[in-house]
């Protein structure tokens, strides 16, 4: 559009110009002030027409005043400046050529309907805007509820649904609310619930400082606090739970709630409890069993200063008989009422009894007095197995062997003591049962070296601890020696030097005598073929070796024997084999067997410590035996001069009768010359003692038979 | 409302918000008395607050028309409060037809009242959201429906910065954002500052205070702080200047001394 210069249309663009510089500085707009003033052009148009027009429209004004406000010009002093504007530069831009009066009244007018129509728009608008904003402010609002509707719909259906017992309290200790879950623990309805004081809820089982973390919880001190414990339902049993509760505080920090979570631990609880139960007591009789014992017994040994311990450790005798003859039912029976009188004579506090096994019981006495108590405990355990049991009709009678033990607590370990305990028992059953024997240090110590030794047997033989000493057999005839009895010893690395006598029984106890026979066996034909070997022309050297009553019955005796004479290379004749008289007692053809076979391949068997069992002298004959040999026993009465006549006569019918069984007779203990003289004269065949000589290494045989010879 | 449920905000008018203290210096009656107090007290110490605002807008309008002249077609607002008039969505589409704009904000009442204005408006939405949680706005569905993160994308950060105090790590945020987007793309700053207000600083320092009672702190940055969130950016000419200095229409020494308060820039990154 081209404006002539100061045409028309070129005034009413300075109209406009003038009219956007005064008002732009009061508007809002992010237009430009040139980009305002194209704005304001068509109404500045609009009021240069209506200015001119035939007739005065008002409505033309009124939409110059709206229009402000739709360029946002909502500070009213914007419409203040419009109208001084227009007051001022309307007429004189715009109403050339007009009657200047006329058209100082129509911009009046159009001024006032300009106002009229800004107020009515700008009303409009604010309203309009008030409303949306409000409409806003409600929608959000609404918006946040619904969420958190959800949201709490959710946490809701999380404290309903919860397997855990969920509550809340106040600081008072009011239940506020209880979720299904703690209802249903407790079993009871929401009416019962609501309104309880926590305080309430005391158990006679709460532990020491549940009331106290409470007290710190609702003060404030203490965030939250877990304990076990334990609440009374209404029917009066008892609701264990694992108890977490927490201080809920509101947003400035204040303490506010308590939350309490609960887990019903009651099952798991009683299933422990069951357990523990199971894992301390004897299944068949219902008594405590080694575990619980061991627990009583090593906090009695714990105890403080002036408390003693007393035990009793009772082990029936002959329990094995009554379990193979009548059945293990009926020796079940027969326990579970020994456990019930052994229950009857323990009830003090104190006191109690356990069965540690199979037919072992302990019974446990602990205080100031067990020196005095433990000895009545006993005494009690005694009287109470008097009675006969009746089992199936038949009256057992049931008797038990006790070891005793008592003393201070913190002195002894628990181990050590039922060592002791059981030790002192074993001494009252070889003491022949039926009583209690209290424990003695000595007794217990020599126990307890041959238990060491007993377990250090194994070893020794594989060391090669064990030696042989050799004592001479010397024909009485001529004084020549005939050969050697092979004794085992044991070095010992702390107890020196033993004699058969201390390790030989535990070797057959333990079985160690098969390998270790053996080896004395290998030992000594191995010996016997040197002797022979070193001088064939000193007749020929025998020797005598033992065999245990284990040994007798072991199935490779025979095989084990000509083996070993085959490897050395050693006559038969050359080994003789003692065996005891006991050991022969009674003895079955089985028996007899493995030795008829040793006698039929030559090898001598001789009747060791003849005369000190009850044989019967019948026997002798079907034994496949060659040799008597007396106990010494028997030669003791010849060591004083003049011999005892009775002792003389007995050897001399055991001679006589010996030779016409076409037995040799060997004597023993033979210690001086006299006795040596008087045996030769009865006729006895060989002899042994310290009168020839002390068992020894085997050159002191050498040197013996050496002697024998030249002399 | 985008916001999760599990945490719900309460929506509380009797607190003053920003974006509606500013609706009412632009003239506007999107606000409540509370925000009419609040913003008459600031402007008690800073009358010329309205120009500030007024200023942002003008600098905001010809950033974007710039943007939309470098070829960039889609804009994120975010902290784009309570659209008034001459928003960026109406500048942009009257640039350049058919531009996607999706504003940001986190005040459930903007976004309300935004949601109404932009009821029947075309490739324009507004997501509820906060500039600290840049995921949460990448991941939204009007961001995946409007904004293609392979292509340039102008951020316009107006006004907003200046709200985050540093303990929240805006320069984190904004940093993060700046990853996101596609090379080319610019970020669109204002930030208030001491420097250019036509006053003494105790006497702004007022007007700072005010925002701070309404526990919406207003944190006054430096030029050299405010530079820093351009950092991976090249800076636009003439950089980070007084807004009126921003690429003017009309000369500078036209406007209100207030306008030339704080700071806005342009940058894009290579």
């Amino acid at each position: 559009m081209t404006a002539e210069p100061d045409g028309p249309e070129d005034r009413l663009r300075r109209f406009a110009t003038i009219w956007s510089r005064a008002v732009f500085p009061v508007t809002s707009t992010s237009l430009t002030r040139p980009e305002f003033e194209v704005q304001l052009l068509p109404l500045a148009r609009r009021l240069s027409e209506a200015l001119r027009a035939r007739t005065f429209e008002a409505e033309a004004g009124q939409t110059v005043g709206a229009a402000l406000v739709a360029a946002h010009c909502t500070d009213p002093e914007a419409l203040s400046r419009a109208l001084d504007c227009v007051d001022a530069y309307l007429v004189l831009y715009c109403g050339e050529g007009g009657h200047q009066e006329t058209l100082r009244n129509r911009s009046a007018r159009l001024q006032h309907a300009m106002a009229a129509g800004y107020a009515r728009a700008l009303r409009e608008r604010t309203l309009t805007e008030q409303q949306a904003i409000s409409q806003a402010a409600l929608t959000a609002r609404s918006a946040v509820a619904e969420a958190l509707h959800d949201s709490e719909a959710r946490f809701r259906a999380v404290f309903e649904g919860a397997a855990i017992g969920i509550g809340i309290a106040d600081l008072d200790g009011n239940m506020l609310q209880a979720n299904g879950a703690l209802l249903r623990m407790f079993g009871g309805s929401e009416q019962t619930m609501r309104g309880r004081r926590v305080t309430e809820w005391t158990h006679a089982e709460d532990a020491p400082q549940v009331w106290r973390l409470y007290e710190e919880l609702v003060r404030g001190e203490r965030e939250h606090y877990h304990v076990e414990k334990a609440f009374y339902r209404p029917d009066g049993t008892a609701l264990w739970t694992n108890l977490t509760v927490s201080l809920l505080r509101d947003a400035d920090g204040e303490p506010q709630y308590q939350l309490a979570l609960m887990e019903d631990t009651t099952e798991r609880r009683l299933l422990n409890l069951r357990l523990r139960y199971e894992a301390t007591h004897d299944a068949l009789t219902g008594l405590p069993n080694r575990t619980l014992f061991f627990e009583r017994l090593e906090k009695a040994l714990a105890a403080g200063e002036g408390q003693r311990f007393g035990l009793c450790y009772l082990d029936l005798d002959g329990f094995k008989t009554i379990n193979d003859s009548l059945g293990h039912a009926a020796g079940d029976r027969l326990l579970v009422e020994v456990a019930d009188r052994l229950q009857s004579c323990a009830t003090a506090s104190g006191e109690m009894v356990a069965r540690l096994g199979g037919d072992e019981f302990v019974a446990l006495t602990t205080g100031p007095d067990t020196e005095r108590e433990v000895e009545e405990l006993a005494g009690r355990i005694m009287n109470a197995l008097v009675t006969p049991i009746s089992i199936d009709g038949r009256e057992l009678t049931v008797r038990g062997s006790i070891g005793v033990v008592e003393g201070p607590s913190g002195v002894r370990g628990a181990a050590d003591v039922l060592r002791s305990a059981d030790i002192t028992m074993y001494r009252a059953k070889s003491a022949g049962g039926n009583r209690f024997e209290l424990a003695d240090p000595e007794a217990d110590a020599r126990a307890i070296t041959r238990h060491g030794l007993t377990t250090a047997l194994p070893a020794a033989l594989d060391r090669g601890e064990f030696f042989i000493e050799y004592q001479p057999l010397v024909h009485l005839g001529d004084g020549s020696v005939s050969g050697a009895e092979a004794l085992v010893r044991w070095l010992h690395p702390q107890h020196g030097v033993l004699s058969p006598d201390r390790f030989i029984p535990l070797a057959e106890h333990t079985g160690l005598i098969v390998p270790l026979g053996r080896w004395v066996l290998e030992q000594s034909v191995r010996q016997a073929r040197t002797w022979q070997q070193r001088y064939p022309g000193g007749g020929p050297l025998r020797v005598n070796v033992n065999l245990s009553p284990c040994q007798l019955t072991h199935p490779g005796l025979v095989q084990d024997t000509v083996d070993i004479l085959e490897r050395e290379g050693l006559d038969a004749q050359a080994l003789c084999l003692e065996v005891t008289e006991s050991a022969l007692i009674g003895a079955d053809d089985d028996l007899l067997k493995p030795l008829r076979r040793l006698a039929e391949m030559g090898v001598d068997i001789a009747l060791d410590d003849f005369g000190t069992g009850y044989s019967n002298l019948a026997n002798l004959r079907r034994l496949p035996v060659s040799i008597l040999k007396l106990d010494r026993s028997f030669t003791q009465g010849m060591q004083q001069f003049p011999a005892d006549p009775v002792d003389l006569k007995i050897v001399e019918g055991i001679v006589s009768l010996a030779h016409s069984l076409d037995l040799a007779v060997t004597v023993e203990g033979v210690e001086t010359g006299a006795q040596a003289e008087q045996l030769r004269i009865l006729g006895c065949d060989t002899a042994q003692g310290w009168y020839y000589a002390r068992p020894g290494p085997p050159d002191r045989l050498h040197e013996l038979a050496l002697v024998d010879a030249t002399g | 409302m985008e916001r999760p449920a599990w945490a719900p905000r309460s929506i509380d008018i009797s607190v003053p918000s920003v974006s509606r203290m500013y609706d009412y210096y632009l003239g506007g009656s999107h606000n409540f008395e509370v925000d009419r107090e609040a913003a008459r007290q600031a402007m008690e110490f800073m009358p010329g607050l309205p120009k500030v605002m007024q200023a942002n807008r003008a600098f905001m309008r010809r950033a974007v028309r710039f943007a939309a002249g470098e070829g960039i077609d889609q804009f994120l607002d975010i902290g784009s409060g309570i659209p008034t008039f001459g928003n960026v969505h109406e500048i942009a589409q009257g640039a350049r037809p058919g531009a996607h704009v999706v504003y940001v904000d986190h005040d459930p009442v903007a976004v309300a009242h935004s949601q109404a204005v932009l009821k029947d408006v075309e490739n324009a939405d507004v997501v509820a959201a906060d500039l600290l949680k840049p995921q949460e706005i990448l991941a939204s569905a009007p961001v995946q429906q409007l904004i293609d993160l392979k292509r340039p994308v102008a951020l316009l950060l107006v006004a907003i910065l200046h709200f985050v105090e540093d303990a929240d790590d805006p320069y984190s945020a904004v940093a993060e954002l700046r990853d996101a987007l596609a090379p080319g793309s610019m970020l669109v700053v204002t930030h208030a500052a001491f420097e250019g207000i036509p006053l003494p600083q105790e006497q702004a320092e007022g007007a700072v205070g005010v925002y701070k009672n309404i526990r919406n702190p207003l944190i006054m940055r430096t030029r050299e702080e405010i530079a820093r969130f351009f950092e991976g950016y090249d800076m636009v000419e003439p950089g980070l200047v007084p807004m009126p200095d921003w690429r003017p229409d009309t000369a500078p020494e036209d406007e209100d001394p207030y306008s030339f308060s704080g700071f806005g820039g342009v940058g894009r990154t290579a």
